[in-house]
């Protein structure tokens, strides 16, 4: 299980996040950024992939980085190994 | 006079200038004013989640997203109600009208967005956000700002009328006339030198006199 990120500006820890919820799993929309960044990417081919728009991966960014769960990488952001991790835990829908 | 009105110091934000930045909870997470850099920003404030008026736009500005979203522009609602509050809304209107909100809405109980806005009359209301509309341009510059009253919806298609203006304006260096609707002819700005203004007679454009040129972009 991943460390549940804490809200920026609030004091309620178990308050759900966009990409992670507060049992530190990540939601549908956080899967499919992280696996859009296996390999490093800038973030508007992360926002073209996913069909998200652009200022949710920056915000994502902010979650999923505190997480340790992706990385900045040159000119771009890149999942980490955690992040790998995470995807595997998370049912596709599919 | 006495007007029974409370003065507070809140001043509105002015046009030209960079619009106050903020960070806050939204239905789709925490979002900054930043994250939008690079997309022109629609932002909206309504007076109350499930209340009819503000309920008749939402539809109608989800329904405008489309056309909004081909010109480069996001879409972001507020109030003074919780996160728990906008979802609970949001969820009702697809229910009851069919329509999904797809933009954000700011929960921002502690007004603080509101207040460096200028969101809210205290003469209408000292615990809502009035009808207030901000265009912000990719760099994060105020471009436009309307403000409308409690009981009165406002017309979305002059909210798009106005971003074809605001991004005609800056792709042709003019200035669009009253009523201007995309095709129209457009202003050219008129010359500030009496030597500019002879030229002007001259310069083919479609010209009433030297201050008064048209053209179509």
């Amino acid at each position: 299980m991943l460390p549940a990120a804490e809200p920026a500006g609030s004091a309620e820890k178990e308050m759900d996040m966009a990409c992670i919820n507060a049992s530190g799993e990540i939601s549908e929309s956080a899967r499919q950024i992280l696996a859009a960044m296996l390999e490093a990417a800038p973030l508007t081919q992360v926002a073209a992939q996913t069909g998200l728009p652009l200022y949710r991966i920056r915000s994502a960014m902010r979650e999923l980085s505190e997480a340790g769960l992706a990385v900045e990488s040159g000119d771009g952001w890149k999942t980490t190994e955690t992040g790998r991790n995470a995807i595997e835990r998370v049912p596709t829908g599919a | 006079m006495e007007t029974g009105i409370t003065q507070n110091n809140h001043s509105l934000p002015r046009l030209g200038q960079p619009a106050p930045l903020f960070e806050v909870e939204t239905t789709h997470g925490t979002l900054r004013l930043e994250d939008f850099q690079g997309s022109w920003l629609v932002l909206f404030s309504h007076p109350a989640d499930f209340t009819p008026v503000c309920t008749t736009e939402f539809v109608a500005f989800a329904e405008l997203a489309p056309e909004l979203k081909k010109r480069g522009v996001e879409l972001c609602g507020l109030s003074i109600d919780s996160t728990f509050s906008h979802i609970a809304w949001v969820r009702n209107i697809e229910k009851n009208f069919g329509v999904k909100i797809p933009f954000p809405v700011i929960a921002d109980l502690n007004k603080e967005v509101a207040s460096l806005y200028g969101m809210i009359m205290p003469g209408e209301s000292k615990t809502e956000t009035s009808r207030c509309l901000f265009v912000i341009d990719p760099n994060g510059i105020l471009r436009a700002m309307i403000y409308y009253p409690l009981s009165t919806g406002r017309n979305t298609q002059e909210v798009l009328r106005l971003i074809d203006a605001l991004q005609a304006t800056d792709k042709h260096g003019i200035a669009t006339p009253a009523n201007w609707k995309p095709g129209d002819k457009v202003i050219v700005p008129p010359p500030r030198t009496t030597e500019g203004a002879e030229e002007r007679m001259q310069a083919g454009f479609e010209t009433k006199d030297w201050y008064f040129s048209r053209k179509a972009v």
